[in-house]
């Protein structure tokens, strides 16, 4: 007799796990099937581990500015071992955590490969044993990985996924980084700040494509004066590998085809979802463009099975799939008021130098809603927190519906914005209007700030500019 | 009078459930919009709520019954002048298809498992009470209610107080609401306090207020939210288990949703399709127009043997490369429907409750055909442009609504639009209202017919033109001397230029 449980949540990710925890305060009898670590990519190779990196190339950089801030110091190296060492560490004691809330949260975790065998029925492998398990609901959570195309493949040596990049044995010289998205940008940042020479081609015509165009623009100023090489509407034709290194043929836009000779090549093309091997067309789930297809409450159309986070639609966060988990246990539960997420309400956040941060509408597409538009703009130079930082680079916007105040957008780009934004998120949430904004007092001195001369700035009333 | 309460059906494949508790008891006053009781089924738990005012006279069935069968009287709701409840009246009115598919819905017969039923076996009589006549509290909860956009404000009159599961009960001194729905309902005239918001705690939130702007009219635009998945990834909410919370908002409220169409089929003896968001919208918009716009139709036979040769002359003329055209029979119909709508602007406007909005252009909708799906982007003031000017801007409209690249101000709106299915060899149709407008012009064929002219069996070219009219705005004859100048122009284009 298989054991059976209320819900058997399919991957312990961010968003896997988080519906576990949620389903176990709600009562429910719970499991987590996970083939790899807990934690998904998020924790073990992805969100935290590239923040401890991050936050030790932000170091170095500002180890290089000693001087600035009145001292002096000889002989700056850095250990990559250690810096590598430091971001497992970091990522070792979060996912311990993950084991410890499943634990307290009476979830039981299941080692191993699922398959849906239909009805509630699931078959987990492990070392080629296979057990049995039912639920009354299944949740997939099984999330994404690094996207390839033929002739574009990692293989772990020369050519890397985020999943390389995280774990250099040796710091490459040069480096190459396909794509600009959030992902490509922070290891490109990552390794330019430590030294490397970085070449970042993107296919679209800006870095950063997803956000506003004007922090775009601001971004992609910021990386070339800190030495970054951008290439905007090219794409990577092919890759020829020696045994140390690479040459990428690049073709511009106007068919134009250059080579760069590089250390090392990273992919950052985007995602697809994690769809086989667990049985989902046998079991009717739709899938289209790797991504399973659900409706606004992440069911699957197949009665009992629900679908959240990277394995479903964009944006492909893992705060997004943690929100999910939080609404499909609230729903498996029966809470009452459980609403659908709004991805306008779903900030983001790059961690790269400048970070930058957004949530809701770029200024493009709320004039493309055909709406009468205000939009605000205020500067980090104009701001007395951030020069006594020394972080004067940067802009916080807003963009408001004129007529209505509805905060329809916030876009920042610098120091810190990555903790700002929620600010923004808040009141969209809370749907507070641009009078309510005004009318919030900002401490001083904070970078805060200069979000409230954004919002006076809509009405071009700023006070420090 | 009384009025018994009925079990609610929360779904169509429903047939019992468990009356898990009372929000009122015996003798308590209740207003439009209070909860009387929560029912629960193996889905969900779900509110239920009055639709009159009243007291409760009796409760019928005990707090905690379970297996109470949909449609069994759980109580009853004394209304002004009563003392004491009435026998439910006859089965008599219920139309013999409603009363089939009830029967269909309906529960075998059995015991209804409850203790305290004085009722027991009436069910059936009972529900001729709520089939017809006065609003009953079985439509109301049945799917109808669900149809209704998220838990659509149900205005309760602006004293009563507000109930909501959710919410701890307050009184109407404060009307919780967010600012922005604040600021949207003033622009927009709606009364908060006749609002029952979604929101924590009952909160009045934007969607809300949206939700009760479109709803009253029902030109339900984009309807309920956004689902995130937009329209690149429908979203199979037709094969969803029904949710108990299901907002399905194809039914306009008022009227017996039809039963789900799974009812009647075995599974695996069809393929269901997905509903996308454009067959949504469809679905939506089509079932609100032709339930809401009272319809009525008026066909006219055109010659159109002077245009095919104006055409065709036209046509010849058209310079090769740089600014070459090819007009249709169609950009013609535009522009004389357009030239039409000037001169009889009675036809080219908009109801609204309070006045009839009379356009001062003509923007006249084309329908673009998209296999599957349809969409109909707009030529704005038509009337001002030239033949060739229309026909280019025609052909750029479809192809980019073939490539879903229009905007939402090509496609919303306009005063009149044109649907022509001449070339599938349709000799005479009729189409729905595209709202906000009020009338739409369906176009024929044109092709060889025998006509009598002078006592003679002669040879003509023929289209035949086919209006649909909203009547609260267009009387026959208004549109009648519409279709009369349309002919005209038809027939003698240069007619157009008087």
């Amino acid at each position: 007799m298989a054991e059976s449980f209320d819900v058997i949540i399919i991957g312990g990710g961010p968003g896997g796990y988080v519906c576990a925890i949620r389903c176990g305060q709600l009562g429910l009898k719970t499991a987590v099937v996970e083939r790899e670590n807990l934690g998904g990519i998020c924790l073990n190779w992805g969100c935290i581990p590239t923040k401890a990196l991050l936050r030790s190339s932000e170091i170095w950089h500002l180890m290089h500015r000693l001087n600035e801030f009145g001292f002096s110091a000889d002989n700056l190296k850095f250990d990559l071992t250690k810096i590598v060492a430091r971001s497992r560490t970091v990522s070792k004691q979060l996912t311990d955590g993950v084991k410890f809330l499943m634990k307290k949260n009476k979830v039981t975790v299941i080692d191993g490969e699922a398959v849906l065998k239909g009805k509630g029925a699931i078959a987990v492998t492990k070392n080629g044993q296979t057990t049995d398990y039912s639920a009354k609901t299944i949740v997939l959570a099984t999330g994404a990985r690094a996207r390839e195309f033929p002739g574009l493949e990692a293989d772990g040596n020369l050519v890397w996924t985020y999943r390389h990049a995280m774990v250099p044995k040796e710091f490459p010289k040069s480096l190459l980084v396909v794509g600009s998205g959030a992902i490509g940008i922070e290891f490109a940042s990552f390794y330019r700040t430590l030294g490397a020479d970085v070449t970042v081609v993107e296919v679209l015509d800006r870095v950063l494509p997803v956000e506003d165009a004007e922090i775009s623009a601001f971004a992609a100023k910021a990386f070339q004066k800190q030495g970054m090489v951008i290439k905007t509407s090219t794409t990577v034709e092919k890759l020829d590998k020696t045994a140390t290194n690479v040459t990428a043929t690049l073709k511009s836009k106007d068919g134009e085809t250059e080579t760069l000779t590089v250390d090392r090549v990273i992919l950052a093309v985007g995602i697809v979802g994690n769809v086989e091997n667990i049985g989902l067309e046998q079991a009717g789930i739709k899938i289209e463009k790797t991504h399973v297809v659900v409706n606004e409450w992440c069911e699957t159309g197949v009665p009992g099975v629900y679908a959240i986070g990277d394995l479903v639609g964009p944006p492909w966060l893992a705060h997004k799939a943690m929100h999910e988990g939080v609404i499909v246990a609230e729903r498996i539960a029966g809470v009452k008021g459980v609403h659908p997420l709004d991805t306008s309400k779903v900030p983001g956040c790059t961690y790269c130098w400048p970070q930058v941060a957004s949530v809701g509408l770029t200024e493009v597409k709320a004039r493309e809603t055909g709406r009468k538009i205000k939009a605000g703009k205020f500067p980090f130079i104009g701001n007395g927190k951030a020069i006594a930082l020394g972080e004067t680079e940067g802009f916080v916007k807003t963009v408001f519906d004129a007529d209505t105040g509805e905060l329809l957008g916030a876009h920042m780009i610098g120091a810190e914005v990555t903790e700002l934004i929620q600010g923004y998120t808040i009141g969209r949430t809370l749907e507070g209007t641009d009078a309510e904004l005004e009318a919030t007092v900002f401490p001083h001195p904070t970078l805060s700030e200069m979000m409230h001369e954004a919002v006076l700035a809509a009405d071009g009333r700023p006070l420090h500019i | 009078m009384s009025t018994q309460i009925l079990m609610p059906a929360l779904s169509p494949t429903m047939e019992e459930g468990k009356l898990a508790k009372w929000h009122v008891k015996e003798g308590d006053a209740v207003k439009a919009g209070d909860v009387l009781a929560e029912i629960e089924t193996d889905k969900a738990t779900m509110e239920f709520e009055a639709i009159d005012e009243g007291w409760i006279g009796k409760i019928l069935v005990p707090e905690g019954a379970e297996g109470v069968k949909v449609n069994q009287p759980i109580a009853v709701l004394l209304t002004e002048g009563d003392s004491k409840p009435a026998p439910a009246p006859a089965a008599k009115d219920i139309p013999a298809s409603m009363q089939a598919i009830r029967d269909a819905l309906a529960p075998a017969t059995g015991d209804a498992g409850v203790t305290a039923n004085p009722l027991k076996g009436e069910g059936r009589s009972s529900e001729a009470a709520s089939g017809r006549g006065q609003p009953s509290v079985s439509s109301e909860a049945t799917p109808t209610r669900q149809a209704m956009p998220a838990d659509l404000p149900v205005s309760g009159g602006g004293k009563s107080p507000r109930g909501n599961g959710a919410a701890a009960p307050h009184t109407d001194d404060r009307v919780f609401a967010s600012p922005l729905a604040r600021r949207v309902a003033q622009q927009s005239g709606i009364d908060l306090s006749a609002l029952k918001g979604s929101g924590p705690r009952g909160r009045i939130v934007k969607a809300d207020v949206d939700a009760a702007q479109k709803h009253p009219s029902l030109l339900v635009g984009e309807g309920a939210p956004q689902g995130r998945k937009g329209g690149d990834a429908p979203a199979p909410a037709a094969l969803a288990p029904r949710p108990a919370h299901a907002e399905s908002p194809s039914a306009p409220t008022g009227l017996t949703p039809l039963p789900d169409a799974r009812l009647f089929f075995k599974e695996g003896e069809y393929e269901a399709v997905p509903n996308d968001s454009m067959r949504k919208t469809i679905a939506r918009r089509l079932t609100a127009a032709k339930a809401l716009i009272p319809h009525y139709y008026l066909t006219i036979d055109c010659d159109i043997g002077a245009l095919m040769q104006i055409r065709a002359r036209l046509n010849d003329k058209s310079p090769k490369g740089d600014g070459a055209y090819k007009l249709s029979v169609n950009d013609f119909v535009i522009k004389a429907a357009a030239m039409a709508l000037m001169k009889h602007t009675d036809v080219n406007a908009s109801w609204t409750d309070a006045a009839i909005l009379h356009h001062k252009h003509a923007d006249v909708g084309i329908a673009v055909d998209l296999n599957p799906g349809l969409i109909t982007p707009i030529v704005f003031k038509a009337e001002t442009r030239g033949l060739v000017e229309i026909s280019n801007e025609v052909k750029s409209l479809a192809e980019r609504a073939k490539n879903k690249k229009l905007k939402p101000n090509e496609f919303e709106g306009g005063g009149f639009s044109i649907s022509n299915l001449g070339m599938f060899g349709i000799r005479q149709f009729t189409a729905l209202i595209n709202p906000p407008q009020s009338a739409i012009l369906a176009v024929g064929a044109g092709e060889e017919r025998a006509v009598v002219r002078d006592g003679k069996i002669a040879v003509a070219t023929m289209m035949s033109l086919t209006m649909s009219c909203d009547h609260r705005v267009i009387d026959g004859a208004t549109g009648a001397r519409y279709l009369q100048t349309l002919k005209t122009f038809i027939e003698e284009p240069a007619s157009m230029l008087l």
